[in-house]
């Protein structure tokens, strides 16, 4: 391989990198958003969040990325820069996995807890940010590492819309190269050490967070951090 | 938003042409994921480091690399060591393959969730490895999975489009032929994208169903 497409590569690697932040703060936002209203005291709030989890876990992700780079233009006349409809289309379908390990978290913190929170008057508002997302952040952390290494490789599909990404620039140097082997197996190899260097990263958060739970004043919270999580278990579902 | 009822009664042909061969893909995928996910769990398992070290390393890889990727090397590279399949047989094989490392762990929790006496047992009993593992470990193993490995259908089902890339006529892919021929995009990716949703609704239900009746 010559310099210029190792250049190319590496301009793909930027992309996919982009993607990946992006869509990864839009996932987590409209996880903690949706998730968050799965527990709401109103029925209206819980059912709404309900449907929009199942309707986007329900579509496959490419068929999203189809919907909004085809029908979002000609239906509504939204035409999206690619990089956008791209981030929009991984992050509404990611977030929608990321609501049920958000879900999944909070109810797994001790109901007394929440009780104890409105023993001491604190507002919903208070006992959510104050008592039960503290608790149950350090939890969603390992599902949801498991969740951004689905987006990288979820990241992967924009390259069938054109969009120069990793995979992308990998079909280029194929048709360049007339050579498939050498380049797919580097294209697989790169795609795997972000995914290493991701998972790396968030085991240190987890670290950093459960350690930050355990210096809290409340004695069980360390016991309680070793509780099998099952939040992620549904993935599939 | 212009929305033609024409269109969609002029797509449902194509559809169902589509949605036989996502059924078919589903389910020969789904065969062989669960085949290729037992002969990793139980060569993960295997007391010498040289057979369980490289599996570990190769699932581990196949896990945490894109699909898409994986089907372009497949269906570029195995023509080349002069190998030639037909598009839907490298999508099945590729799609097998990347779940049959997700399957995999799950087998391996199954079998690690079989109570240790039953172990001791066999081993009071004398049984030989083969039989320890076909009539006792495995039964009771697989039974204890088999909803986990149904969530991972679901998700196979959801995966299928990709392999509208190499050119295998699923549901995307004739959806995307209709709206090439006819400049409508509208009606046959809805359409398709409803099917997935009812789908894969329909199968959650019926795998609690199945889970109710399994696991006890």
């Amino acid at each position: 391989m010559t310099s210029g497409l190792w250049e190319l590569v590496l301009r793909g690697v930027w992309v996919t990198v982009q993607l990946l932040v992006f869509g990864g703060l839009l996932a987590t936002a409209v996880s903690f958003a949706v998730g968050i209203a799965r527990v709401d005291r109103r029925w209206i709030v819980r059912f709404l969040a309900g449907v929009y989890t199942e309707v986007f876990r329900g579509t496959s992700a490419l068929i999203m990325i189809f919907w909004v780079y085809f029908v979002l233009p000609l239906a509504f006349g939204w035409q999206l820069v690619p990089m956008w409809a791209a981030v929009l289309a991984l992050g509404l379908t990611y977030g929608a996995y990321g609501a049920e390990i958000v879900r999944g978290a909070l109810n797994s913190v001790d109901p007394a807890q929440r009780e104890g929170g409105i023993a001491l008057s604190f507002s919903p508002w208070q006992r959510m940010r104050l008592i039960l997302l503290p608790q149950a952040v350090p939890e969603m952390i390992p599902p949801f590492a498991n969740l951004l290494v689905e987006l990288l490789k979820g990241t992967a599909l924009v390259s069938i819309m054109g969009m120069g990404d990793l995979a992308f620039s990998g079909s280029l140097v194929r048709l360049a190269l007339q050579e498939s082997v050498e380049i797919y197996t580097y294209i697989l190899l790169i795609y795997f050490v972000i995914a290493f260097l991701l998972t790396r990263a968030m085991r240190a958060l987890e670290r950093r967070l459960k350690a930050g739970v355990g210096r809290a004043p409340a004695k069980a919270g360390g016991a309680r951090a070793r509780v099998p999580e099952t939040a992620g278990a549904g993935g599939g579902a | 938003m212009n929305w033609d009822w024409n269109a969609v009664v002029d797509f449902l042909p194509h559809f169902r042409d589509g949605l036989i061969v996502t059924l078919q893909a589903l389910a020969l995928g789904s065969v062989v994921s669960f085949a290729l996910g037992l002969v990793w769990a139980l060569l993960v398992r295997t007391p010498t480091r040289w057979v369980s070290w490289p599996v570990g390393v190769f699932t581990e890889f196949v896990r945490n690399t894109p699909l898409l990727v994986q089907l372009f090397f497949l269906f570029y590279v195995l023509p080349e060591w002069g190998l030639t399949f037909s598009a839907l047989t490298t999508g099945v094989f590729a799609i097998g393959l990347h779940y049959s490392t997700y399957t995999m762990q799950v087998y391996r929790a199954g079998i690690e969730a079989v109570p240790a006496g039953q172990w001791e047992a066999a081993t009071a009993l004398n049984l030989p490895l083969r039989r320890t593992w076909t009539v006792v470990i495995l039964p009771q193993a697989v039974r204890r999975v088999v909803p986990a490995l149904g969530n991972y259908v679901i998700s196979m089902l959801k995966d299928t489009p990709i392999l509208m890339v190499i050119t295998v006529p699923e549901m995307l892919g004739e959806a995307r032929l209709y709206a090439q021929e006819t400049f409508r995009f509208t009606e046959p990716l809805t359409v398709i994208g409803v099917a997935f949703i009812v789908i894969s609704y329909l199968a959650s239900v019926l795998l609690r169903t199945l889970e109710r009746r399994l696991v006890r």
